[in-house]
């Protein structure tokens, strides 16, 4: 494999990033949905204030991004990256996000709450994720006041988020767990002890590039250690599974299983129009197989970033043009030959 | 009573999970309670609904009043139905306002309705809260510092130990 291991994060062959989002609310202002206009602006101004200006983040290279003021395709190039949520792309508020140039740091400002900070990590890193995020609350805490009570925590507009205001997340790669159908009593496990585990790119896992998204539903009652620590054992178990079930896999029948992957790597290195739907699931064969070392001269990071890059609206603002469904197929077919051969 | 989960149809299955240790308990039709007991990928039902499907749960078995005086949040306006409808608070005082019902509904979602998670820095604000949500907080504290101190995290349970104390000596002032 390419590179160094730094770069791809702890654990990156079958957990592609971590994250933590901690959801906070100003204390003097109603929840987004119930402030008038001016209390919105407000809030709007004051969260840059105390972010942009803040000397203790002055090494953080920060960028305000005004939601509102973007064309639609923009918008929807950061709900891809998961740079922002689908509520806020759909806001009629005004709302905005201070992204950090290493894209690890995001907070956005009157989504649901006033404010959601959002620290990302490549890899299996959801501890880092939290000590970051921690230490992001405990900065911007100095300056703003958060609406917090002795019994209930953080208070959040939803009561699923009161208390800690934690989400802690992994995105993991489980091809192995599919293709077995084992995913199928993990994913009732995880429902049993309270951890949702959903499909990324839409409902079908297929469809997904066997791409998972897990994530605590409890967050009151609980410490943000314990939520934490609870999510890693369940996350560390799948690992496991996943990992053994690959190794099986490749043992019971090595030619088919690398000539699946070695098929679907010649297809992405050649074919002229692919749909996003085919272009996530070969992704995933190759993803694979890199990491089983049955592909060698490939990088996965770049096989991660095309998962983000191939979907409709990065593929339009790389392209720097509106594209019908057919010209976004053979522009997404050439990008991945460019990146994958590059 | 209709299903708490599809609020469509009729309930006929007593569907219960554990959540945090405690028994969560909800009313389900028979197609629900079946999906329920398997895999739902990003599963289509709004969590508005279904919070305010718990709601009207407990106001059925007697947890509110009827015909109770329009209860509103002198700060944001909402309305105790409005909350009830969206499923969502309109800001920090109405968790004051409504904690006698939130604690029941914080208890099915989270198994749980006291904090003990970070608080901001050393300003400790939090809003003091009437007679019986303390009598919950002691029970909760307690079960925490049960399993603290089986967990042998003696720190913690001295910690907890001390909360339970303050809240003791609050409650046993006359008011
Ligand atoms: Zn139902
Ligand atoms: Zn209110």
């Amino acid at each position: 494999m390419l590179d160094d291991k730094e770069s791809y994060g702890p654990d990156s062959d079958v957990v592609v990033s971590s994250r933590i989002r901690l959801a906070r609310n100003f204390s003097k202002y109603p929840f987004p949905f119930r402030m008038s206009k001016e209390q919105g602006l407000k809030v709007l101004d004051e969260a840059r204030e105390s972010i942009l200006n803040n000397e203790k983040l002055s090494n953080e290279k920060f960028l305000f991004v005004d939601v509102n003021q973007l064309d639609s395709i923009s918008k929807h190039v950061l709900v891809e990256k998961h740079l922002i949520s689908p509520d806020l792309e759909e806001s009629q508020k005004d709302s905005g996000v201070i992204i950090s140039q290493d894209g690890i740091i995001s907070i956005m400002i009157n989504e649901e709450d006033h404010l959601r900070l959002q620290c990302i990590f490549k890899g299996m890193n959801i501890d880092k994720a939290w000590n970051k995020c921690n230490e992001l609350d405990n900065i911007i805490g100095e300056k703003v006041d958060f609406a917090y009570s002795n019994d209930y925590g953080y208070l959040t507009c939803c009561p699923t988020n009161v208390g800690t205001g934690i989400r802690a997340s992994a995105m993991l790669h489980l091809p192995a767990l599919t293709m077995t159908g084992y995913i199928r009593s993990i994913l009732e496990a995880c429902t049993k002890l309270n951890v949702a585990v959903r499909g990324l790119y839409g409902e079908n896992s297929e469809a997904s590039g066997n791409m998972f998204q897990i994530s605590n539903q409890v967050t009151l009652g609980q410490s943000e250690e314990e939520i934490v620590s609870h999510i890693t054992r369940i996350i560390d178990q799948i690992i496991e599974q996943e990992r053994v079930l690959r190794l099986e896999l490749h043992k019971q029948n090595p030619y088919k299983f690398e000539d699946r992957v070695c098929r679907s790597f010649g297809l992405l290195c050649t074919a002229r129009i692919v749909s996003a739907e085919e272009a996530v699931k070969l992704l995933s064969d190759v993803r694979l197989g890199a990491n089983l070392g049955i592909i060698d001269d490939i990088d996965v990071n770049k096989v991660d970033e095309l998962m983000v890059l191939i979907q409709p609206a990065n593929l339009q603002k790389i392209s720097g043009s509106l594209l019908n469904p057919y010209e976004r197929d053979i522009k997404r077919a050439e990008l991945i030959r460019k990146t994958l051969k590059g | 009573m209709l299903c708490q989960w599809c609020q469509k149809r009729p309930a006929s299955v007593h569907f219960t999970q554990v959540v945090n240790n405690n028994k969560v308990e909800m009313y389900l039709c028979e197609q629900c309670a079946k999906e329920k007991g398997q895999v739902t990928f990003g599963s289509p039902f709004s969590i508005s609904d279904f919070l305010s499907g718990i709601m009207e749960f407990a106001s059925d078995n007697g947890y509110r009043i009827q015909s109770e005086p329009r209860v509103i949040c002198e700060k944001c306006g909402m309305t105790y139905e409005e909350f009830q409808k969206s499923g969502k608070l309109g800001c920090g005082s109405c968790y004051e306002l409504y904690h006698d019902k939130l604690d029941l509904l914080l208890k099915r979602l989270h198994g749980n309705a006291v904090h003990c998670g970070k608080s901001p820095g050393s300003k400790q604000q939090g809003m003091a809260l009437t007679q019986p949500k303390q009598a919950n907080e002691i029970d909760g504290l307690k079960e925490l510092l049960n399993k603290a101190i089986q967990n042998e995290e003696y720190e913690k349970a001295a910690e907890i130990r001390d909360r339970i104390k303050n809240l003791e000596a609050k409650q046993n002032k006359p008011v």
